[in-house]
Parts: structure tokens; sequence; C-alpha cells
């Protein structure tokens, strides 16, 4: 089974709730980082990374000695990667999605494939489990392609177990693209109204995936009762709740792992645990 | 005009909290919500649309089921894993086409449309704090960096018209496309942080990057006492890549208790927490203009 961590807004406790879960996981799991442009869990988990690949994407490669400059990469084009000025081909690498199409189409054979950077793909172990993180090039601006990189792997990580993602926040491309492989998505929100307004986008926007989903709410003495009216409202399960305390702050600006060192939250967690596992079950069995 | 950005790397440090107390603070200042995704400044300052825009960008592909033929080229050529095959039936994953239209060209019995999109709505509004440039980019919508530049230009063109000498800008988290585009033509970034370990190591990546754009960095951590040991690291971090620090606030309550009444930290609370606001905010003023151009 896939299960996702995910949230609308930020700083909710996504990487908090990943730990904490992959602490307690009780069968074979994979822990995957898809937040790639800012990667947190190992900082929780401490992974031993010993296996560092990049990751690429492929741009076009113009040869000038072939190119007469009739434009058709330029038309199909729909990124400005490309370029014809003053008869001259120009490409625009940073702006390239990769998708192929000026390869496709240049009648001269002039166009060949090169290569951008996107980061890399960061493979090892945590507490015996196998741990794989995208991490973002800085400066490079799309996170879905070494995302893809990493989904592309979930087959054959889903053969030796379940597989257990930290999302990115937000409800656009990447987050959307983390979420799209899960049995079963948890999201964690706040009580405050920051928490409650984007926990909705991020409810509106799973929503048509038709996955069973639940809430997480953190710090859950904090705001007010907005969340959970609403998560009554339409259905949502509240799978776990965790207190706001200055003690879980602190464990986790030390960088532990709150359900092993904070001793009630191993039960709390477990309990979500098992609540993803019934729900993505019955998925299963549904479909 | 001077043009600032509040970003953090990490969500939830505390960028919208902030601006929003400096946007009471800042004189002759537009307001600009850059984290068109999931926006949360205009929760405090109530905005009031005077103009309506809807955000057309980008195409994405739709497969004309009496004229498919079936061939799966389509399936073939896309790189996004955006097409599925049920029962020899094709079709297209709205969500995974990045509308890059080679499906559509190479299609041999000319099935497939290519419609654009309307990917989100945006507005120009008034605030108690002065004019305000915001969106909504719908559900897993791409093109955020495109809104972001949008938004960033009207906000300037509206600055221009009024005679005011700043723009005001809320980021988004992470380090890619919106934040990328919320950088181009700023002057200063105030990035906001927290003593964990996730707080410094996206401070680091968010950094580098706008050392990349020659946008000058300034560095705020919020929550400081959570950690002492922590922030005196950040702190020092800081000072060996030469940003200034404007300021530590204390984990304080009063933060939420003001997001509750929908009101800013410097609205609601006049204590040390406000005090401590002013004088950042006081740093931050005359940092920006201090920057050359």
């Amino acid at each position: 089974m896939i299960y996702a961590v995910a949230s609308g807004k930020g700083g909710t406790g996504k990487t908090t709730t990943c730990s904490s879960l992959a602490a307690i996981w009780d069968v074979p799991v994979t822990l995957v980082d898809l937040d790639v442009e800012e990667p947190n869990l190992h900082l929780f988990l401490k992974p031993d990374l010993d296996d560092i690949e990049k990751a690429y994407i492929e741009v076009p490669v113009a040869d000038e000695d072939k190119c007469t400059s009739c434009g058709a990469c330029r038309d199909i084009c729909q990124f400005k990667a490309i370029t014809v000025m003053a008869g001259t081909l120009l490409v625009f690498p940073e702006m390239c999605h990769g998708c192929g199409g000026c390869l496709a189409v240049c009648p001269e054979d002039a166009l060949s494939p090169g290569k951008r950077e996107l980061g890399e793909i960061c493979r090892g172990t945590a507490d015996g489990h196998p741990f794989v993180m995208g991490r973002l090039r800085v400066g490079e601006a799309m996170s879905p392609p070494l995302m893809r990189r990493i989904r592309r792997e979930f087959p054959g990580m889903s053969e030796k177990g379940d597989i257990l993602i930290d999302a990115p926040p937000g409800v656009s491309c990447p987050a959307i693209a983390a979420v799209t492989d899960a049995d079963c998505i948890v999201l964690v929100t706040e009580p405050t109204p920051f928490g409650f307004h984007d926990f909705k986008l991020a409810w509106e926007a799973f929503k048509p995936l038709g996955k069973p989903m639940g809430a997480v709410v953190n710090r859950a003495d904090l705001g007010d009762t907005s969340v959970r009216e609403f998560c009554s409202a339409n259905d949502i399960p509240v799978w776990a709740e965790i207190p706001y305390s200055r003690e879980i702050a602190e464990a986790y600006s030390r960088g532990d792992v709150i359900s092993k060192a904070i001793a009630p939250l191993e039960e709390t967690f477990a309990g979500l645990r098992d609540n993803m596992r019934a729900v993505a079950q019955k998925g299963a069995n549904h479909a | 005009m001077r043009e600032i950005v509040i970003i953090s790397g990490k969500g939830g440090a505390g960028k919208t909290s902030v601006t929003g107390a400096f946007a009471h603070l800042a004189e002759n200042a537009i307001l600009c919500d850059l984290d068109v995704d999931a926006p949360d400044l205009h929760l405090l300052l109530d905005p009031e649309h005077r103009a309506e825009n809807e955000f057309w960008s980008g195409f994405e592909a739709v497969i004309d089921q009496d004229v498919c033929t079936g061939c799966g080229n389509c399936m073939e050529v896309c790189r996004f894993d955006a097409i599925t095959e049920t029962d020899g039936r094709y079709e297209v994953n709205p969500l995974q086409c990045e509308g890059c239209k080679v499906c559509v060209t190479l299609c041999p019995a000319e099935a497939i449309e290519f419609p654009q999109k309307h990917c989100g709505d945006w507005y120009v509004s008034s605030t108690r704090f002065g004019p305000m440039v915001h969106a909504q980019l719908y559900p897993g919508e791409e093109n955020s960096g495109r809104l972001v530049t949008e938004l960033k230009q009207k906000a300037r063109e509206i600055a221009e018209e009024q005679g005011l000498d700043l723009v005001l800008c809320d980021g988004a988290p992470g380090i890619g496309c919106p934040v990328i585009s919320s950088m181009a033509g700023t002057d200063l970034a105030v990035a906001v942080t927290e003593p964990t370990p996730s707080g410094l190591h996206d401070l680091k990546r968010v950094a580098e990057l706008c050392e990349g754009f020659r946008t000058k960095v300034a560095v705020l951590v919020n929550k400081w006492d959570i950690n002492p040991a922590m922030t005196g690291e950040i702190e020092d971090y800081c000072r060996s890549r030469g940003y200034t620090l404007v300021g530590r606030f204390p984990h304080d309550r009063a933060v939420v208790d003001a997001m509750l009444e929908r009101k800013v930290i410097t609205e609601y609370d006049d204590g040390p927490l406000a005090e401590t606001l002013k004088q950042a905010w006081a740093d931050v003023a005359a940092l920006a203009k201090s920057i050359k151009k």
C-alpha cells in the first residue's frame, strides 16, 4: 500500500507525522521524501545515504551545420525554450520541460538530446527501512520531473512492502503529483485560520482523485474548532490529534522523532497507522 | 521604488504573520501575495476586490473519442505518463498533462484537441493597509511562476500610477518555480526561519537561491527560544554568509490569537513581540532603501 502525508499549508507537521509513523511502522516499508524543494525527512530519520545519483531532464542541443532555421521546433515548443533570431536557432535549456517535441518534428535531424541537471536522488537505509529522497538543484524551477523519476520506482518498491511518502506543501502540480499514486492520503493541519483555509484547499484539490483521506490535527489545542466542524460536516475522519506543547516543539527542534521521544505519542501514531491501514485495505478490497 | 519579498524555504515558519505586520507598519506600499497556490495573507487583510481577472495559461490535450482510432501513438510519445489506456480507449489525465502539444502534433488521426486552460483568478483589492494584488491558482495547476510574474508586474504598475515607493510581497514556500519567479526584480529577500533542523536546512537552500539572483538576504529567527543553541547556529551561519540579521522573535501564542481575530500582530498586541517586529521593520525598511540600484 502507498500512503502519502500531505497538507495545504506548510509547517503544519507533515515531516513530524511522517517520521513518527516511520519509526513505528511494523511491516516492511520504503520511506520516500517527495518534497524535493525542501526535503526534511532525512534530518529526523538520519538515514545513511550511501547512494547519490544525479538526475537529468532531456533538453535539445542544436547542430548549427544541419539547422536550416525552418522554425518547426520553435512552433511546437509551448515553453518558449526555442527561438530563431536573425536566422540562428537559440535554445534556452532552463525553460525546457523535456517533452521531446522539438526532436520529433525537426525535419533536418539537427537537434540531439542533451541534458539539464534536475537534482539528486539519494538512497539509503533508515532504521532498517529503505529510504529515498529527491533533492532539487538550487536554481532549478521544475520539481515534478524529479518527482516523476522517483515515482516510476514505486512499482518495484511496492513489491517489497508499503511506501510512505512525505509530500510537498501546497495544492498545485507538485503536491498533486506526490499523492497521485497513494492508496490513502493523510492531511496534516492545525486549527488556525491559515491551517483551516489551506486544509480546505487541499481537501478540494485531492477529493477528485477519489482516494480515502483522513486528517491529523496538529497543535490541536491552539486556535478554534473550525477544522473539526468542517471534518465532521464533510465526513473526513480525524485519525489523530497531536497536542500543542512546548515539549514537542523542543523535541522537534532537536531533530527528535516525537513518537519515540515523547512516550504517550507512540500510541497516538500507532492509532493513526492502524486507521490508515484499515482504509487503504478497504479501498483495495473495493477495487 | 523598492521590492521586498518575504520567504522562508520551509513552510509555516511565519512568513504571512510577518508580512501582515510589515504591511501595517509600512507606509506608501502596495501589498502582493505571491503564494498563489495556498495564499493566506487575505485572511489577515480582508481585501475588498476592486477588479477580478481570469488567469488563462497553458493548454491541455483532450482526445476526441469519435475521431480516435486507438493507435496508441499518443501514449508512446508522451513523456509525462499522462495518457492512459483502458480496453483500447485512450484518455488524457489532465493532472499529469504538461500541455506540450507533442501528442496533438503527432496524432495521425488528428484526434487530439488542445484548448487553453483557465488556471485561476487574480484580484486587485483595497485593504486597510493600502492596495493589494493577489490570486488563487486552481488546484493542481501549474504555471504558478507565470501568475507570480503577472502579479508582480501589476503591483509595479499600480505603485507607479499611485506614486507608491514599496512593493511588499508575501512569498511561497520552497525554492521552485513560484519562488524563482518572485525573485526577479526583487531588491531584498527577508527570510523567516525557525531554530529547527528543517528551518536551518531550508534557509540555506533558499538563501543560496537568492545569492544566485544577487538578491540581498535579511533573516528573522521566529520562535528563537524553542532552541537557543540552534538559534545561535543559524545566526552564526548568517554572519558567515553576510546575511543581515534583523531580529529574533520569541515563541508567542499572540501570533495565533491575533490570527483568530483576523488582525496582524502589531494591531493586536503591544507587548515585546510587537516591539521586536517594529524594530525589525525599521531595519528592513532602512536596508531596502540603502540598496543601490
